[in-house]
């Protein structure tokens, strides 16, 4: 049995389709990345199956039962975790985990208990007595995160969680959600960062438009797109269009080659990285283009959402999510 | 981080069992859970209590002594005895401003979707903010009697029948609570809640007979403030306050309050399910 299970979800906001059939499934004990830009749809899907939403059509379980029949069945299975943190900030951090404890109906010894322990967890105990008011925006996050855990929930969705923090507090949430995931939460995550998926997913559904472009793990993905990539940065950008051309005559496997005009780089697949690098730097310096910096990488999910959509996931039509 | 000292998830637990209680009992549970969240941050916000309180006494203060020497009402000799039932009613009624407020607040935090997802009971969300309110204005009637009886408000009739008075102006200030709730879900930031929570309540309020006998209104504002429903509330009220038979009034008042309590509860209930402003 999947842990989450979603077929042919659609869903619109009066004439904006947000969602157009999205199909994922996620195993139990696994992490499940759903990717996209802002406005692609992640948040609608995960309001859909945490019961917020209700669908135009297709079907949705979360641990076998049923969002639609059971939303209930399936609030007392999950735990939420929203692109903003969702704290009171009038409580103190202990009240804030009982009151979440209550509501889960655990008995007040219970939820005390379990409100000391995921304190002492998230590394909040010294806070625990004092309002949220004054919390950092990274201890918000993580009293939010621990929220959506005192129930021990079969499945975890987490909506986009380091939307917002600063890269240090970033780098602790990953750490965080890692360690959750080693202990065996089954988590779907959202996310527009493509390194946070890479490396803290398991598997990876594409979405753009309400539409699962692509699906698979991570590697499989980039296997979609071919071998390995020749990053090459000229010193003049009038050289790039000459570069480029050069380079595609000399390697290009599949796709065209990418030119970032800013960064002065033209990116280009190759196969055979075989004495490439000196291959290239002689080629370049035969036709008189002054070279900066030639690198040879894996390709990045970047690649990989460029060549699914044509189009960079960071340049995006600045859509807003409908949801 | 510092390592896990204890097994926080257990998804790897064979199936648990995870049965939602239901019942009257936990209806009860979850909204006097919900309602107490409110109710224990009331001391740790004394700046919103020490508003809450002096709005109301500035009230009865100005329209007492600023107006009071020059008001006449037929059928009163002391402006007083007219007038503090009518400030009553207003005070209450603005005091459902903050279940708005509240609402949109606990929305714009994403307060309201973590509650959501929970497996409690979901009319527990808004029947303990606005059973809460009511207790906040509870709080804020007892400030306002206080005052109005130091400055010679007496109670004419019997206690019973005042304390009729009061329930009867709590139980409106419940009803335009789900009033309040209905807009605090439909808006989409607090500042509009606060706007649009009190913008409609001043001509509402001042349209009527709390303050002035509506003999001297012109015919077509006349109209309007003899059906107003705060007129039934404050001359019921009034009426109880002082010792005189309060007729349809009281009638008209209670069927009101009932009315606006069915009817926006529906109406705000409905608007919570479905993903509220969303």
């Amino acid at each position: 049995m999947y842990a989450v299970e979603a077929v042919g979800l659609k869903k619109s906001f009066g004439a904006t389709e947000a969602l157009r059939g999205v199909d994922l499934t996620v195993e139990p004990a696994t992490v499940l990345g759903l990717l996209g830009p802002n406005g692609a749809g992640k948040t609608t899907t995960v309001r859909i199956l945490t019961t917020l939403l209700k669908a135009d059509a297709g079907r949705a379980t979360v641990d076998g039962v049923d969002v639609a029949s059971d939303p209930r069945g399936v609030r007392s299975r999950i735990g939420l975790t929203g692109q903003y943190a969702a704290v009171d900030e009038r409580l103190t951090g202990f009240e804030s985990l009982e009151h979440v404890g209550r509501l889960f109906h655990l008995r007040t010894k219970d939820a005390r208990a379990r409100a000391s322990e995921l304190l002492e967890r998230f590394d909040l105990t010294d806070a625990a007595d004092r309002v949220v008011k004054g919390y950092s925006g990274g201890m918000r996050r993580r009293l939010d995160i621990a929220m959506s855990l005192v129930s021990r929930p079969a499945v975890l969705f987490l909506d986009e969680p380091t939307t917002g923090l600063d890269p240090r507090s970033r780098l602790g949430m990953w750490d965080l959600i890692e360690e959750l995931v080693a202990e065996g939460t089954t988590t779907l995550l959202t996310t527009q960062y493509l390194d946070e998926a890479e490396r803290l997913a398991d598997d990876i559904v594409v979405i753009d438009h309400g539409e699962v472009i692509a699906k698979g793990t991570a590697d499989e993905l980039k296997g979609q797109i071919g071998g390995d990539r020749l990053e090459v940065t000229v010193a003049r950008p009038d050289e790039l269009d000459r570069t480029a051309e050069l380079l595609h005559d000399r390697c290009a496997v599949s796709g065209a080659e990418r030119v970032d005009r800013e960064a002065r780089t033209v990116t280009i697949a190759v196969s055979d990285t075989h004495k490439l690098v000196p291959g290239v730097v002689r080629l370049l310096d035969d036709a008189d283009i002054e070279v900066v910096d030639v690198v040879i990488r894996r390709p990045t999910l970047d690649d990989v959402f460029l060549q699914l959509t044509g189009r960079a996931a960071e340049v995006d039509d600045a859509e807003e999510e409908v949801a | 981080m510092t390592a896990a000292t204890t097994q926080i998830t257990t998804s790897t637990t064979p199936a648990r069992t995870r049965e939602v209680p239901r019942g009257p009992v936990w209806m009860w549970r979850d909204t006097w859970t919900e309602a107490m969240r409110h109710l224990r941050a009331v001391p740790r916000n004394p700046d919103l209590l020490i508003f809450a309180t002096i709005q109301p006494i500035m009230f009865v203060l100005l329209f007492n002594y600023v107006f009071g020497g020059s008001i006449q009402v037929p059928g009163y000799t002391s402006y007083t005895q007219y007038l503090i039932p009518g400030v009553f009613a207003q005070t209450v009624l603005f005091g459902s401003a903050f279940t708005g407020i509240g609402v949109a607040e606990d929305m714009q935090k994403g307060i309201i979707d973590r509650l959501r997802s929970l497996p409690m009971y979901q009319p527990s969300v808004l029947i303990g903010r606005t059973v809460s309110d009511l207790c906040r204005n509870i709080f804020t009637f007892a400030v306002m009697f206080a005052v109005g009886y130091l400055i010679g408000f007496r109670i004419e009739g019997t206690v019973l029948a005042a304390i009729g008075a009061t329930l009867l102006l709590l139980f409106f200030s419940y009803a335009f609570s789900w009033i309040q709730a209905l807009i605090g879900l439909s808006v989409k930031s607090v500042e509009a809640a606060n706007s649009a929570g009190f913008i409609w309540m001043f001509p509402l309020t001042f349209v009527s007979s709390a303050f002035v006998s509506t003999a001297n209104m012109p015919t077509w504002l006349q109209t309007f403030a003899d059906w107003n429903p705060f007129t039934k509330l404050t001359n019921a009220a009034r009426a109880l306050y002082n010792g005189t038979p309060p007729g349809a009034d009281l009638w008209y008042a209670i069927a009101w309050a009932v009315g606006i309590t069915i009817v926006f509860s529906f109406l705000a209930s409905r608007k919570y399910q479905r993903g509220a402003g969303r």
